[in-house]
This record gives structure tokens, C-alpha cells and sequence, in this order.
């Protein structure tokens, strides 16, 4: 019985995933055969390897370039919305003031706000301000949309902070900037790392905004790249598979790295996503 | 920076900032403030606006007619499949989708060798992202070199796997299986984490009482997992009523327009006929209907789990 149970575990998880794997060790190994070998050997290991499709992609100015922007991007976004994110967190956890609860209640409402329901005049209003093809056309916007999540987290986290800690600060002549950077910011570690980490997962994945604000090729994230990249090359799968495996990669190695750090991340809060 | 802000701070009085906050309320909170006014409150506020025009994107909104766009959706058949095809995939993703992944998650509670690896596998898609995820399974849906074609082939079914993506009959379902293969793993370790924080004396006991498994997961896990499943649920849909980029990169809305959600139609609307007014309408509908189902689910089912959540806020200091 126990056995048997075993068994069906075992064969489930087995199944499942294979599932998951198989799609990408498709594209892995898709990337080092040519269109021929996809044809005749879909399943079995390259026969001979080819790395071409992934060196021509190593080489072109293109892919780096992408990569570059999507970690500028990602990077400046993230720095953006934490500061910005933490500052307003710090005042509706720990001030009282009138209409403190309906401000709070405007950004926690913004967590349902769809990115899709903005994005026509969010265009109208960038092109207005000149911010198309700019790369503070992404950033700006999408800090503006992460900072409920961010908000929402941290100020549950800043509240958890005892008022005793702030009232000897206080006591000690510490004003509300030295206590907000040099106490309360390297106590909440913990929290700065899981909004830290949905700021540059939303951010590396971004391909609305981008899509709408970078007409031309300079400023291209990996998703846009990527997808520009397989229309550009339709009937060649084995090349467009050696370029998706390359822009998954980043991801796939920082989630190997920090799996636990990243799974912790994406789901608390309301892992928005 | 902000360390070399000092202010005096009178000697044994008692914290001034509680009676004076302003000053550093202004301060500390306006950035926010101005991002979130200026690019999110604004543009929804004009979509708002300029869903009641028929205006083509370029100067000032001219050309007022007031319910007219709306009505124009309610007879228009991509508009309403939209609807229909959001309730499908909602439909999929509640019975089929968040099942799999609990039953998923009390697998992987069992001692099960590899239980690790396991879990570290199934999250692995949800960190990959939509376009990737697109672009990937394209080609594995692509008639000649694709997998889909070659597993259905050796299956005997012959070319089955060409036309998933290409025939309108079967493109929704081969976008929730995508779909599903991207954010089956999240729900699975949102069920893991809840499963694992209800205390192991319960099913004790319950063993202990002669229950089986099955009646240990009915009376004990399932209501103890409530307010996991009840967020499950809630991202689920609410990420299934704004679906885009995996939709725009797998079929472009295609076959003829027969996976297209609203989310498309209003980029199709906006971005490639310059309807923006027809499209503003059709943004609007999504943020009535991801508002009114957030509110409404908050308020009525989530109520009792969530500390601090938006319709109770009345409540807390």
C-alpha cells in the first residue's frame, strides 16, 4: 500500500516535471542543431553540435546591447521605487495626519490598477513630455505602477517596528531623516529585499510599456528583442531557439542562485504578477 | 543625503514630529505622490475621458459622443468574444488549473525524495517571462520542426500538433496549456507555504481519531487553506482579466481574431487603427471589471484574511 503510494508519487512528480522541463531543454538543445536536425531528431541530443546560432547571437552588438538596457532599466527602476516606495511608507506607517487613511487607501486600490488600462494615454501623455524612445519613458511609468505593492509591504513591515526604538532615537536627538535612514532602513533588510526583488522580476519581464516607448532598436529590453528578433527570423526555429535560450538564461541562473531568496520575494506581499 | 537634514529637537520635550509632522509628511511624501498622480491616477482619469470621444489620439480629444463607444462594444462580436474568452480561460484556470496545483502542493508536502528539486523545477517558468515563455512555445507549436507536432506524430495521431495554434477551435485552449505551464508552479508553492504553516498536532490528532487522508484533507487542510486559496483565486482571475503579452507574442489575437482578450483588442483599437476613443472604452471596461471584482472580492471573501485590506481600512488606526 505504502509502496504502491510511493510509486504514484514518484511517477507524478517524474511526470510533472518533465513537463517543465522538457520545453526548455527543447530550446537548450534546439539552439544547437539546425533546422534539418529539428526535423528528423526533435528529442535526442544534437548529432553534430552546432554552437553557430548561439555564437552568432554571442557576437552581435545586438543581444548585449539589449541585455544592457533591460539591467539599466531594471536596475534604475528598482533603486527608484524602493526610495520613493519607502518614504511614503515611513509616513503612512508611522505619522498621524488627516486623510492619511485615504491617501493610503488611493495606493492600495492602485494594486488592481491594470497596466493595460493606462498604456493609451500613458503614450499620448510620454510623447507629450518628449519621453518617447527615452528610457525614463519605461522607468518613470512603471516605477509610478510599483509603488502600491511597495508601499503596501513596507508599511506593514515599518509598523512591525516597536515605537519604543523610535522614541529613544527621538530621545537621543535623532530627527525623523536620521531615524527613517540610519535606523529604520537597515532594519527592514528583509522587506527592502522581497519589494527589491518584484521591482526587477516586473521590470526584466516589462514588454508592454517598452513595446509602446521604444520605436527605435537603441533602447530594445531582451522581450523586445527577443520577440523582434523571431519575427525577423520566422522560418528559422533552430536560430530563434538559440536566442530565446540566451535571453531565459539571466533569469534562469539568478533563480538557481538565489531560489530561495526569489521564490520568497514573488510570493509575499500579494506577489503581483 | 538625508542624513545631513538635521533639525534642532528641543532638549526633554517630548517628540515634536507628532504634533508637527507636516514638513516631513510633504516631504517625504510627495514624490510618491506626484509619480502615482501624474502616471497612473492621470492616464486613467483621461482613458476616462476620452472613452466618451471619437478621437484619434492626436491633439486635444474632439469629437464628443458620448455613450456612443460604449454601445458600439455591446454590438461588436470581437468585443463580446473578448468577454467570452475571459470567461473561458477564468472558467479553465478555477477547475482546472488551481486544482492541479493543490493537489501539486500536497504531493510535494509528502516525504518524497527529490521533494527539493522538485519544487525548485515547477516555480522555475514563473520566473521566466511572458515573451520568453511566447516565443518558446511558438516554436514548439510550429508545424514542421515543433515538438507538439512530433510528440502527436509518435503518438499516432499524425499531425495533430501543427494546428494548435493555427485553428480557432483549439488556439484558447493551447494558450491556457502555455499559460498554465508558466503559473502552475507559483499557486503550487503558495499552497506548499500555506500547507506547511498549519500545525502538524492537527492531522495528528486527526490520524490519531482514525481518519484517513482523505478525510484528514477535507476537514482539516482544505478550510485551513482558505485564505491561501482564496488569493490564488484572486490573482488568478484578476491576471487573466488583463492578459497581454503572452496572447500578443503566441497568436497576435490570431487565428482571425479568435483568441483575442480585451487587453489586445484595446492595443489592436488604439495602437493600430487609432481608435483611441473605441479603445479608451474598451480600457475602461477592464478597469471597471478588475476594480468591481477586486472590490467586491475583497469585501465579501477575503474579508476575514486579509488585516489591512483596502475595504477594511476604515477599521485600522
Amino acid at each position: 500500500m505504502t509502496r504502491m503510494r510511493s510509486v504514484a508519487l514518484h511517477t507524478t512528480s517524474l511526470v510533472v516535471g518533465a513537463a517543465v522541463v522538457v520545453p526548455i531543454i527543447f530550446g537548450i538543445l534546439g539552439g544547437f542543431k539546425d533546422n534539418g536536425q529539428l526535423f528528423t531528431n526533435p528529442f535526442g541530443l544534437p548529432d553534430p553540435w552546432l554552437p553557430g546560432n548561439y555564437l552568432d547571437a554571442l557576437r552581435s552588438t545586438a543581444f548585449w546591447q539589449q541585455a544592457t538596457n533591460s539591467v539599466v532599466i531594471a536596475v534604475v527602476s528598482t533603486a527608484l521605487v524602493v526610495g520613493v516606495g519607502a518614504m511614503a511608507a515611513y509616513i503612512f506607517a508611522r505619522f498621524a495626519f488627516p486623510g492619511r487613511e485615504f491617501l493610503f487607501t488611493l495606493f492600495a486600490v492602485g494594486l488592481m490598477f491594470p497596466f493595460a488600462v493606462a498604456i493609451l494615454p500613458l503614450f499620448v501623455l510620454l510623447r507629450g513630455m518628449g519621453l518617447l524612445g527615452n528610457p525614463l519613458g519605461v522607468i518613470l511609468p512603471q516605477v509610478a505602477f510599483g509603488l502600491p505593492i511597495t508601499i503596501v509591504i513596507l508599511r506593514s513591515f515599518f509598523r512591525t517596528i516597536p515605537a519604543e526604538v523610535e522614541e529613544s532615537a527621538v530621545l537621543d536627538g535623532c530627527g525623523p531623516f536620521r531615524f527613517f535612514w540610519r535606523i529604520l532602513l537597515p532594519m527592514a533588510r528583509p522587506a527592502l529585499g522581497t519589494v527589491s526583488v518584484l521591482a526587477v522580476v516586473g521590470s526584466w519581464n516589462n514588454y508592454l510599456l517598452p513595446l509602446i516607448v521604444f520605436n527605435d532598436s537603441r533602447w530594445w529590453t531582451l522581450p523586445l528583442g527577443v520577440q523582434q528578433f523571431q519575427s525577423q527570423y520566422s522560418a528559422d526555429t533552430a536560430r530563434i531557439l538559440a536566442y530565446v535560450t540566451l535571453a531565459m538564461l539571466p533569469s534562469l541562473v539568478c533563480y538557481a542562485l538565489a531560489e530561495r531568496q526569489l521564490i520568497g520575494g514573488l510570493t509575499s506581499g500579494l506577489g503581483k504578477g | 543625503m538625508l542624513t545631513e537634514v538635521r533639525r534642532p529637537v528641543p532638549v526633554a520635550a517630548p517628540p515634536q514630529r507628532r504634533r508637527r509632522p507636516w514638513p516631513t509628511v510633504a516631504l517625504f511624501l510627495s514624490p510618491a505622490l506626484f509619480l502615482f498622480a501624474l502616471l497612473v491616477l492621470t492616464p486613467i482619469v483621461v482613458a476616462g475621458y476620452a472613452s466618451f470621444f471619437n478621437w484619434n489620439g492626436f491633439g486635444a480629444p474632439s469629437n464628443f459622443v458620448g455613450l456612443e463607444n460604449f454601445r458600439r462594444l455591446l454590438a461588436d462580436q470581437i468585443f463580446v468574444g473578448d468577454l467570452r474568452r475571459t470567461l473561458l480561460l477564468v472558467a479553465l484556470s478555477l477547475g482546472i488549473q488551481i486544482p492541479i496545483s493543490l493537489a501539486l502542493a500536497m504531493l510535494l508536502n509528502q516525504p518524497l525524495r527529490g521533494r527539493r528539486v522538485y519544487r525548485m523545477l515547477f516555480f522555475a517558468p514563473y520566473v521566466l517571462s511572458e515573451v520568453v515563455t511566447a516565443v518558446l512555445f511558438t516554436m514548439i507549436f510550429s508545424p514542421n520542426q515543433g515538438l507538439a507536432n512530433h510528440l502527436t506524430r509518435l503518438a499516432g495521431l499524425g499531425d495533430l500538433g501543427a494546428t494548435w495554434l493555427a485553428d480557432p477551435d483549439t488556439v484558447m485552449y493551447s494558450l491556457f496549456f502555455v499559460i498554465s505551464w508558466k503559473y502552475f508552479g507559483f499557486h503550487t508553492i503558495l499552497y506548499l507555504a500555506g500547507r506547511q504553516s498549519i500545525p502538524p498536532e492537527l492531522h495528528d490528532a486527526a490520524a490519531m481519531d482514525g481518519a484517513g487522508p482523505w478525510q484528514a484533507f477535507r476537514h482539516i487542510t482544505l478550510p485551513l487553506l482558505g485564505p491561501t486559496i482564496r488569493i490564488s483565486v484572486f490573482l488568478s482571475v484578476l491576471g487573466t482579466i488583463q492578459l497581454f503579452d503572452m496572447v500578443w507574442v503566441l497568436t497576435g489575437g490570431g487565428p482571425i481574431r479568435s483568441s483575442e482578450t480585451l487587453a489586445v483588442t484595446m492595443f489592436q483599437e488604439g495602437f493600430k487603427r487609432f481608435h483611441v476613443g473605441y479603445a479608451s472604452a474598451i480600457s475602461m471596461v477592464i478597469f471597471l471589471i478588475s476594480v468591481t471584482f477586486g472590490l467586491l472580492y475583497q469585501r465579501f471573501v477575503l474579508r476575514r484574511d486579509l488585516e489591512g485590506a483596502v475595504t477594511t481600512m476604515g477599521d485600522q488606526r
